[in-house]
């Protein structure tokens, strides 16, 4: 399609030609334009595979903060015969019938034009995302379910912008409403001058009471043997998305890292995505130190309180009735209970101890939910399960009926 | 030395006006590489904004920092015509690029499949593509992006599919079919028809709707935007401006091969017999010329790919010889490249010019097979056939306006490949907004259908 009379041919001879002819092709590139929009629309497509960035980043670990994701060049299609493996053309050269031409010629000579266009589809690029920009997408329109505010000593003092004063500090200084001012003086005079201190404007700020919405929420993980490294790197992963998202949303939370065997053990945020355990699991343990932090340091009264707990859901057989007792004593205080079970790939057949756990406390009418998470692709879906505020109503409407 | 290379222009024109050349007023601009580069992507020095073009600038980007190729000049055809030159060609450049450029006017004004198009079209491309892009920029305004973009991947996607032997501005279907005539028409029918006039008559006054569309109808880009059902007309529009500038690709498609080789021969012959060319310059546009020419890139003893300047050029340089100048505008008038492959590569030449043909293995392996000269040529040809994209046409619209396309998969020899099938039709039916499949062959050549959303089904 390229009407190219041009040819290949090395030449290092340059010429200053006439700037004052080629001067307006400098201005504007339209090849560089149309490539911006390709990459914005690489961009856009990269988000709908949200969960390959989420799950396929070792962000965990090394921290970084940004992702690095290979894409491939947008292809825009068009009708194209089958491929059907064999492919014949006509070369040129010294060569006879039977002859066997290596694999690396196919760049070919000086004028290989014409069909190339169509067959460059695969050329990859690598783009980076930062995290924050991964969090705006996995958190549009996710919420903490049943947030409440409540009254009582939590409440804020916050400053807000309202209204506009004559004075005020240069750094507040309203551009637009001050020019606003000064077309308006200017349309009853116009020969005063463009700008005068009467037309400036600032904003001001007052001190406002907010009701306060003060949230715990606590991140409960089983370390024990049987989760396996991928197990652990799946929950954790979930759960890292889960921490930067709501640290984003909401600036007055407490989030509590709690990792149990058949200990149970509180951490802090960094310690808590490294830890590895061995033993067995007893996740009445667990719940029992959420329960004791809760109650030393969150009053549910004047708290928001959630829990997430991440599992493999094989809980010690003889643990069965103390950790319904413990689940059923937080979900009770709890304004939503949250439950990951990691599961192979291929899923389980039965459901698991712990899974029948939370489903018998959605039953009962708790506010509570489930998500399995069976590989990485997942995680994303998770996220988006918990803190989707329709899902949750769902969820409860559906615990309360029976 | 941009004064020099001014200097010489009307010395080279005058030579080749002596030599027989004709042409349309050429305007030459001397244009940075960047937009040299823009040009052969977008094909036209100002064409509509997409953003496939995007990915390829960034490729041609890429490929020319590596030093793979430089652009030295692209003309297009018109009445005035406009050759852009690099500016940084130097001095014998751009004495070799302005023979080259001669050469190439006079193809286009005389070859008769340029002419057509020219007829159909206008002799005014270059404005013409840049009031489409004005007017698509405007629509985006209007519209918004993603609206018009929609409509673009749709379109160009189609690009290739007009009929080149309908009118630019063409028709609609006669809504009526033409009655059939009668079967028989002896003497008897006449006689007994005349015995009670309205036996006969009442038959042939009843007019039969035609079908839409009567046959198989390739001109994609026309039926869509003349027929679809609920397409708003600015969309209509961008169709059919695509549809135009297509009008004007198709020759230089279509004449790749002669219309190099010709601008290939009378650059050469146009420095040979220039006097008035400084030495050291004559020199430098001579190795220039060997090197556009070459058939095999240096240091390499065989290309799997054939340089379409060297072979035009020498079936050219041949033809002159063997049958003289004149025999040779008068094919450079009649032929495109189908026919001068078929009529001028002869078996010698081919030999000559180490021509063979190879296969590429599934292993990536290539091997060289023997061939007579039937399957040069058509190896050489079969990519170019039918603008370069699979017959596909318009079967029939279906009473709940469903688009059907057909593949002819006899003719190309294969089926369509599916996915991307699947995906042009999703980019048509968000246009047609009415059901779109297409009949194709499976690997076991097989009918099948595809549709714009479903997995194939048999």
């Amino acid at each position: 399609m390229l009407p190219e009379h041009g040819a290949t041919m090395n030449t290092d001879s340059t010429a200053p030609e006439r700037p004052a002819i080629s001067g307006w092709y400098e201005l504007f590139s339209r090849g560089a334009r149309d490539w911006l929009r390709h990459s914005e629309k690489i961009r856009a497509a990269v988000r709908e595979h949200l969960p390959q960035i989420v799950a396929g980043s070792n962000i965990i670990n090394d921290g970084a903060r940004t992702v690095h994701v290979p894409v491939r060049m947008l292809e825009h299609y068009r009708f194209r015969l089958r491929d059907d493996g064999e492919q014949t053309g006509v070369g040129q050269g010294k060569a006879k019938p039977g002859d066997v031409l290596g694999k690396g010629n196919a760049e070919g000579g000086a004028g290989e034009k014409g069909s190339g266009g169509r067959e460059r589809g695969g050329t990859d690029l690598l783009l980076e995302f930062k995290v924050d920009e991964i969090i705006d997408w996995l958190w549009e329109d996710l919420k903490l379910p049943n947030l409440q505010p409540r009254s009582g000593p939590s409440e804020e003092l916050e400053w807000k912008r309202e209204g506009w004063d004559r004075r005020g500090a240069r750094s507040r200084l309203d551009r637009r409403r001050s020019l606003r001012e000064s077309v308006k003086r200017r349309a009853l005079d116009p020969t005063s001058p463009a700008f005068t201190d009467e037309d400036l404007r600032y904003r001001q700020l007052t001190r406002r009471h907010q009701p306060g919405v003060r949230a715990a929420v606590f991140f409960l993980i089983d370390v024990s043997a049987s989760m396996a490294e991928r197990d652990r790197q799946l929950a954790k992963t979930f759960f890292f998305w889960v921490a930067a998202g709501l640290r984003r949303e909401y600036h007055a939370l407490d989030i509590v890292f709690v990792a149990h065997t058949t200990e149970a053990w509180e951490f802090s945020e960094g310690d808590f995505f490294k830890v590895t355990g061995s033993g067995g699991t007893v996740a009445s343990v667990g719940f029992a130190k959420v329960r004791e932090i809760m109650q030393e340091r969150f009053n549910p009264a004047s708290c928001n309180v959630y829990l997430f707990y991440a599992s493999d859901g094989d809980n010690a057989g003889d643990d069965r009735e103390a950790a319904r007792a413990e689940l059923d004593a937080i979900a009770k205080l709890a304004r939503y209970s949250g439950y990951a079970e990691v599961s192979p790939a291929t899923g389980r057949s039965a459901a698991s101890d712990t899974f029948q756990l939370f489903q018998d406390l959605a039953a009962t009418g708790v506010p509570s939910g489930r998500f399995t998470i069976k590989g990485s692709d997942d995680i994303a879906a998770a996220v988006r399960h918990f803190f989707t505020a329709e899902a949750q109503v769902a969820e409860t409407l559906a615990g309360a009926a029976p | 030395m941009t004064d020099d290379w001014r200097e010489q222009v009307p010395r080279i024109e005058n030579l080749a006006r002596n030599l027989g050349l004709e042409w349309s007023p050429v305007i030459f601009e001397a244009v940075p590489d960047s937009f040299m580069t823009e040009i052969a992507v977008y094909g036209l020095p100002v064409r509509m904004p997409h953003w496939s073009f995007g990915a390829r600038y960034i490729y041609q980007l890429v490929q020319r920092h590596m030093g793979h190729s430089r652009l030295f000049e692209v003309v297009f055809p018109g009445n005035p015509g406009h050759a852009y030159l690099a500016s940084s060609n130097g001095l014998a450049d751009n004495i070799l690029v302005t023979a080259h450029v001669l050469g190439h006017a006079d193809f286009s004004k005389n070859n008769l499949l340029f002419r057509r198009c020219q007829e159909q079209g206008s002799e005014h491309i270059v404005e013409h593509a840049a009031s489409h892009a004005r007017q698509i920029e405007r629509n985006i305004e209007t519209y918004g992006q993603e609206a018009v973009e929609r409509v673009l991947d749709a379109a160009l996607s189609l690009e290739q599919y007009i009929d080149l032997d309908q009118a630019l501005r063409r028709e609609r279907y006669p809504e009526y079919a033409t009655p059939p005539k009668s079967p028989v028409d002896d003497a008897f029918r006449t006689r007994f028809a005349a015995l009670d006039p309205g036996v006969s008559a009442a038959p042939a006054s009843r007019k039969i709707r035609a079908p839409i569309p009567p046959h198989p109808e390739r001109d994609l880009l026309w039926f869509i935007a003349t027929y679809a059902p609920e397409m708003e007309s600015w969309e209509r529009d961008i169709f059919l401006a695509v549809r135009e500038e297509s009008f004007y690709f198709y020759p230089v498609y279509a004449t790749q091969i002669m219309n190099e080789g010709w601008a290939s021969y009378w650059h050469a012959r146009l420095l040979r017999e220039a006097d008035f060319i400084p030495e050291t310059a004559y020199v430098d546009a001579i190795k220039c010329h060997s090197d556009v020419v070459r058939p095999i890139a240096a240091g390499e003893k065989s290309s799997l790919a054939v340089n379409p300047y060297h072979l035009g050029f020498t079936l050219w340089e041949e033809i002159v010889k063997r049958w003289g100048l004149e025999a040779a505008r008068q094919i450079r008038r009649e032929d495109d490249d189908f026919s001068f492959l078929r009529n001028h590569l002869t078996p010698e030449l081919a030999a000559e010019m180490g021509l063979f043909r190879y296969q590429r293995q599934q292993s990536g392996q290539v091997k060289v097979v023997g061939g007579e000269i039937e399957a040069i040529r058509e190896g050489l040809l079969c990519d170019k056939y039918n603008f370069g994209a699979p017959r596909v046409s318009v079967a029939e619209v279906g009473s709940d306006g469903t688009l059907v396309l057909q593949h002819d998969a006899k003719l190309d020899g294969r089926g369509l490949d599916v996915e991307r099938t699947r995906k042009v039709l999703q980019y048509v039916k968000s246009v047609w907004r009415r059901p779109v499949l297409l009949k194709t062959h499976d690997t076991a050549s097989q009918p099948v259908e595809v549709s714009a959303d479903s997995a194939a089904a048999a």
